[in-house]
């Protein structure tokens, strides 16, 4: 399983979020408090915009595949950190799981909109790096990285 | 243009009545599955779907999509509409199909452009 990115580095800004299964809004909603949260500490609306795209998908992906989990947004040093952790079944295969197209949502869930098997790509596109790590029955982590970039360290963090 | 002169030129029903009638609108996107949406549709946009459950709203605030359009004057649950009016996003609805819906907007909208 993946380090904490946060045991090198104590973190200066920090969002928390329980989600749980079925719980569409509650993750919904984690996504839109995140964009709001980031806006207002100044960062670009580029990074702003896929740090919200990442937040959603991968709440969304507990919501619809896992039992529950907790997702954290940080601001690490230069980077908007996201984390995702669920306990669930897993993702056996996660090369296969990355594919665009690739989706084992049941019916009902693909009826909703959901299902495109683009959701982690998505992420991988969002993000500068994107790690996930999964054992089959157990759950998942996944951690996406996104640059500040030059001259952009948060406002309130300065 | 905004979603108000939208309303007018398309003959689409408001569900959300005032509800950011002067929002912005300068591209179209069509599609019913949101992970395409969140891809791929550009800001400010009206997003045609027959998506209604209460997960288009969420896709819609992420996008900076200002209003969805409801084809074929299908049903939307009012819990949807009430949070659409509380999330500032239009919910408008027209009695043709997606197809026709789309058709309209790309002409108005290119219009516009030129
Ligand atoms: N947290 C998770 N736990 C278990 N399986 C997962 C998890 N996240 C993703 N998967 C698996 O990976 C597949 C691909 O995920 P991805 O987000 O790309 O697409 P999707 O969720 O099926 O559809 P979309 O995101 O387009 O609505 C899923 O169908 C599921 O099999
Ligand atoms: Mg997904």
């Amino acid at each position: 399983m993946i380090e904490p990115c946060v045991s090198s580095a104590e973190p200066r800004f920090q969002l928390d979020y329980p989600i749980n299964e079925s719980d569409f809004l509650a993750a919904g909603e984690s996504a839109s408090k995140t964009k709001k949260a980031l806006q207002q500490l100044g960062l670009k609306p580029e990074v702003v915009k896929n740090s919200a795209i990442i937040v959603y998908e991968a709440a969304m992906n507990i919501v619809i595949h896992a039992t529950s989990g907790r997702l954290k947004v940080i601001i690490v040093r230069d980077e908007v950190v996201i984390r995702a952790e669920d306990t669930g079944p897993g993702i056996p295969d996660i090369e296969l799981a990355m594919q665009e197209g690739y989706s084992t949502a049941p019916h009902e869930i693909r009826e909703m909109g959901f299902g495109a098997g683009m959701g982690l790509a998505n992420m991988k596109h969002c993000s500068d790096e994107l790690i996930v790590e999964s054992e089959p029955g157990v759950g998942t982590i996944l951690e996406a990285r996104i640059h500040l970039g030059q001259k952009e360290s948060p406002r309130e963090i300065r | 243009m905004t979603v108000k002169e939208l309303l007018g030129t398309l003959d689409l029903e408001p569900l959300t009545e005032d509800t950011n009638l002067e929002g912005q609108i300068e591209a179209g996107y069509v599609s019913d599955l949101l992970s395409d949406v969140i891809a791929n549709a550009p800001e400010n946009s009206v997003w045609i779907t027959v998506q209604r459950h209460i997960n288009i709203l969420g896709v819609a605030k992420l996008k900076n999509i200002a209003a969805i359009v409801t084809p074929r004057s299908l049903a939307v649950e009012l819990a949807v509409i009430e949070k659409a009016k509380a999330e500032g996003i239009a919910l408008l609805r027209s009695d043709r199909s997606a197809f026709e819906v789309a058709g309209r907007l790309y002409g108005v909208l290119m219009k516009e452009a030129r």
